[in-house]
């Protein structure tokens, strides 16, 4: 059974500067102190996520809003298992398949084809496995001869193409989806969005960051607000952005 | 998402728990195909668009092998017979420990992109730069092999004796790797600290110069060479370089070997539970 929990969590992310990081400080600061300071106590610490109890389950559609800088990447990738609480405890069941930033983790020297093979092994596939996806994934894509070019001759767009291509292709049971994934046109767009319901639906959870009210409501159904690294507000998608945004982003359109 | 019912706290072992730490190590085991893949495609990688591609590995080191082969011979006075396939088999060996530790150092922070975006084991990025290296030592045993023929090296059934000790060299380079890796991560002046101490290491160890030959030389600089014996890279070598050469088994080095495997491994094992889950944090 596919879930996320998530209890009290917290991440704090350490901000070496160039001094701190390197062995002299620790170790000349350790004789001067004369005490046993932690070396980790005089390092400034950004307190990224605090307090975070999140519990997610099969079905869930969840859009995270927030301004920039308000958890909402840290929080994906707490939920993708990469960070894990420094204070807290998460759980992840399931298969995670995550599109963050784009062009991170891809090589670009190498052909798209290549790249999905690589994608996949990483999402725990085997080369067999996505070797018979490929062609598929070329035809979802529209990238046609593209596929054997190398990775740096890509546009953003098409970047995201590949992305999304391969991850709506292994049956993730958790799909990711940074804000990144605008970089499409609308077109495409379309044909992810149902290729992603029908995922949704098939198999799992889907949590989805974005700063576009139309994408949000198109895969989304409820809604998390992150501010300052804390959860604002979870519920019904429409009333979270409702009060993030002060009215309802739907006044006066004919959209549920 | 369940709004009205409050989460409660999930039973899950804690990020310092040893199953955590052993199952990174199982977990990437289960993606070998995945650094398989990456280990090979780094080597055509380095290569790409030459004409000789991977085998620039090959020559590369047969240049070196002979040029310092004959420099040496003639410096120390010794038959470019013996002294070439030494050379040789010594270079090899040196460049897989070499290449594991100093490509440890920087083992994670040269994957940052992926360690950031994939949720994957860290142990992957250690088998690949493993895999890497042995692949490396794999192009050069080829120079090696011409040195047999055109040398007639006297090797016999003790030929055998090769594959367990690199067996070793290869679970030692794991776990020299996963140690520098993650204090290099967090202390960025270990990376060029430990390149420095490699290439000291290099020239205290016989490579290019025969521990034998000081042995039965001046008693005085005899005395002196024994320290040596401190060298663990000393034993390293050796378990490999003699019976790759034909030379005699020599007990001790095998047991030194063994023993610096059990003990690095239960270090490295260590640093694995406690900083494990710290790493993505600190590239």
């Amino acid at each position: 059974m596919v879930s996320i929990d998530v209890y009290n969590a917290s991440v704090d992310f350490p901000i070496f500067d160039a001094k701190s990081r390197s062995l002299k400080k620790a170790v000349l600061g350790l004789g001067k102190a004369g005490g046993r300071i932690g070396v980790e106590a005089r390092v400034p610490v950004i307190e990224a996520l605090r307090d975070i109890s999140v519990s997610l389950r099969h079905g869930d559609r969840v859009g995270l809003i927030g301004h920039n800088g308000a958890g909402k990447s840290t929080l994906l990738r707490l939920l993708s298992g990469i960070y894990e609480p420094t204070r807290g405890s998460s759980r992840i069941v399931g298969k995670v398949a995550p599109v963050f930033d784009l062009g991170v983790g891809m090589d670009p020297e190498i052909s798209g084809y290549e790249n999905v093979i690589i994608r996949g092994l990483f999402l725990g596939m085997t080369r067999r496995q996505m070797e018979a996806r490929v062609d598929e994934i070329a035809e979802f894509t529209e990238l046609g001869g593209y596929m054997s070019m190398p990775l740096r001759t890509y546009s953003t767009g098409m970047r995201v193409r590949l992305a999304l291509g391969v991850v709506t292709s292994i049956d993730p049971e958790i799909l990711l989806l940074d804000e990144g994934i605008g970089a499409v046109d609308a077109e495409f767009m379309a044909k992810a969005r149902d290729r992603l319901h029908a995922l949704v639906k098939r198999s799992g959870i889907l949590v989805f960051a974005s700063h576009s009210d139309e994408f949000l409501l198109d895969l989304c159904d409820t809604g998390i607000w992150m501010d300052h690294g804390q959860i604002r507000e979870h519920g019904k998608l429409r009333e979270v952005l409702t009060h993030y945004k002060g009215r309802d982003p739907f006044d006066g359109k004919d959209r549920p | 998402m369940r709004v009205d019912s409050p989460p409660t706290t999930p039973v899950v072992a804690g990020s310092r728990a040893w199953s955590r730490a052993v199952g990174d190590l199982a977990e990437g085991w289960r993606h070998r195909e995945l650094w398989g893949h990456l280990g090979w495609q780094d080597i055509r990688q380095r290569y790409r668009r030459s004409v000789l591609g991977p085998l620039w590995i090959t020559l590369s080191m047969a240049v070196t092998a002979v040029a310092l082969g004959l420099l040496y011979s003639q410096l120390f006075g010794q038959p470019l017979k013996i002294f070439l396939p030494y050379v040789t088999v010594g270079f090899i060996v040196w460049g897989f420990i070499q290449g594991c530790v100093n490509e440890g150092t920087e083992v994670f922070i040269t994957n940052e992109g992926l360690i950031k975006h994939l949720p994957a084991p860290l142990s992957v990025h250690v088998f690949r730069l493993v895999w890497r290296q042995t692949l490396f030592f794999g192009h050069n045993l080829a120079v090696y092999a011409v040195m047999l023929v055109a040398f007639r090296v006297p090797i016999g059934w003790d030929l055998l004796l090769a594959i367990p000790a690199f067996v070793l060299l290869v679970i030692n380079g794991t776990w020299v790797a996963f140690l520098v890796g993650i204090v290099s991560t967090r202390f960025r002046d270990i990376p060029p600290v430990t390149q420095s101490i490699v290439q000291l290491m290099f020239f205290m160890t016989p490579i290019v110069w025969m521990y034998d030959q000081l042995l039965a030389g001046d008693p005085r600089m005899a005395q002196r060479a024994r320290l040596v014996e401190f060298n663990p890279f000393l034993h390293f070598v050796e378990i490999l370089r003699r019976p790759m050469l034909g030379q005699s088994f020599e007990p001790r080095h095998w047991l030194i070997t063994i023993g610096i495997t059990v003990l690095g491994c239960l270090v490295a094992l260590v640093f694995l539970r406690n900083y494990r889950a710290r790493v993505s944090y600190w590239v």
